[in-house]
């Protein structure tokens, strides 16, 4: 094997990382398959605590703010970890939570004009 | 036009592992380009040589999956509003079988473990365990599809249709959207599934696989919204 070294550098000046092989690729991400199955099983849990939460007779707002709670946190966690941005270039997570967000402000102003979130 | 150097600042790799982006190419790892993992430091899966280093397919399908947001955030919003306007058939609440549509949510969720699982066969160059979670991906996500067509069936059977009342037209439309993803997806991964088995070059489609699995799991967050916002929450 060769020991001598070479970058190979693009016009635009960033650098050629490119070594890996099998071992990485498993852990490119930072996740190992076992790591997605223990992600799979506590959105399942989560899942199941929603449905349950349906059958107690809690007090409204304590509903709404738990299940919407459990929402958000399996939302973030299939993003996170399945969609690996947790792990990647943060420019696709600006990128999809700047849609995410722009979402949210419009239909809640939209909403709004409509007097949704107004009692009664 | 590439350019070979040698910086002073930069990490040096053996030149028997270095690979040039033509040569990367060759043999499915041309997504080596830079550092598409800001955290890690590790390349971006399909990136060639881009000014940004990150793969432009990644870049798109992010953008894609943003405004796609808007259009289910619309979607929602508009089922939000008139979910109440149910005048001439049965109420959400009379409607909607709960135990059906969690198991059909959980099945759904499974789904993404298992698209997840072919991106990591995938991105190992392992072409049989690629197509073999590719092809269970499928199976789940029909199976959700054909809960949601009973589902219709069953609702149309109790009165409630596309035209019936503004209740109906908006959930028709929010969750038949969302089960029109789902069915892109499904096509989309027994297409993949074809050419990977077809292809003479192995192990070289980690990229299309994990764009495709972006597109998956980004179903599956619609309905984790749509679950608890329209099934969960009562009118």
């Amino acid at each position: 094997m060769s020991t001598e070294h070479v970058v190979v550098t693009e016009t635009g000046g960033s650098h050629d990382a490119v070594a890996r092989d099998a071992d990485h690729a498993e852990h490119e991400h930072g996740m190992t398959d076992k790591g997605y199955v223990v992600i799979a099983a506590i959105l399942a849990a989560f899942t199941a605590a929603e449905v349950s939460l349906t059958y107690m007779h809690l007090p409204g707002w304590i509903f709404m703010t738990t299940l919407l709670t459990i929402m958000a946190i399996k939302f973030a966690m299939v993003v996170s970890y399945f969609m690996h941005l947790k792990f990647d270039n943060k420019i696709f997570t600006a990128l999809f939570y700047s849609g995410l967000f722009l979402a949210i402000f419009v239909y809640s102003a939209a909403l709004t004009t409509f007097h949704f979130f107004s009692p009664g | 036009m590439a350019d070979i150097a040698i910086p002073e600042s930069t990490d040096l790799i053996p030149l028997d592992d270095a690979v040039t982006p033509a040569a990367a190419d060759a043999h499915g790892h041309g997504d080596h380009a830079d550092t598409g993992h800001g955290d890690s430091g590790h390349a971006d899966s399909g990136a060639h040589a881009t000014s940004t280093g990150l793969s432009n397919n990644k870049l798109a399908m992010w953008m894609f999956l943003g405004s796609e947001c808007l259009l289910f955030g619309g979607l929602i919003s508009t089922y939000m509003l008139y979910r109440g306007r149910h005048a001439g058939s049965p109420s959400p609440s009379q409607l909607y079988n709960l135990p059906l549509t969690s198991v059909s949510s959980f099945v759904l969720l499974m789904s993404s473990l298992t698209m997840v699982l072919a991106v990591s066969a995938a991105q190992r160059g392992d072409d049989r365990n690629t197509s073999t979670w590719l092809t269970v991906t499928a199976l789940l996500g029909a199976t959700f599809v054909g809960a949601q067509v009973f589902e219709f069936t069953e609702f149309y059977h109790e009165g409630l249709g596309f035209t019936t009342n503004l209740f109906g037209s908006s959930f028709y439309t929010l969750t038949g959207f969302h089960g029109v993803h789902v069915t892109v997806g499904i096509i989309m991964l027994m297409a993949l599934v074809g050419i990977i088995n077809r292809s003479k070059v192995p192990g070289n489609k980690a990229e299309v696989v994990e764009m495709i699995g972006l597109y998956w799991h980004f179903v599956d967050i619609v309905w984790i919204v749509i679950f608890t916002l329209v099934y969960l929450i009562p009118s």
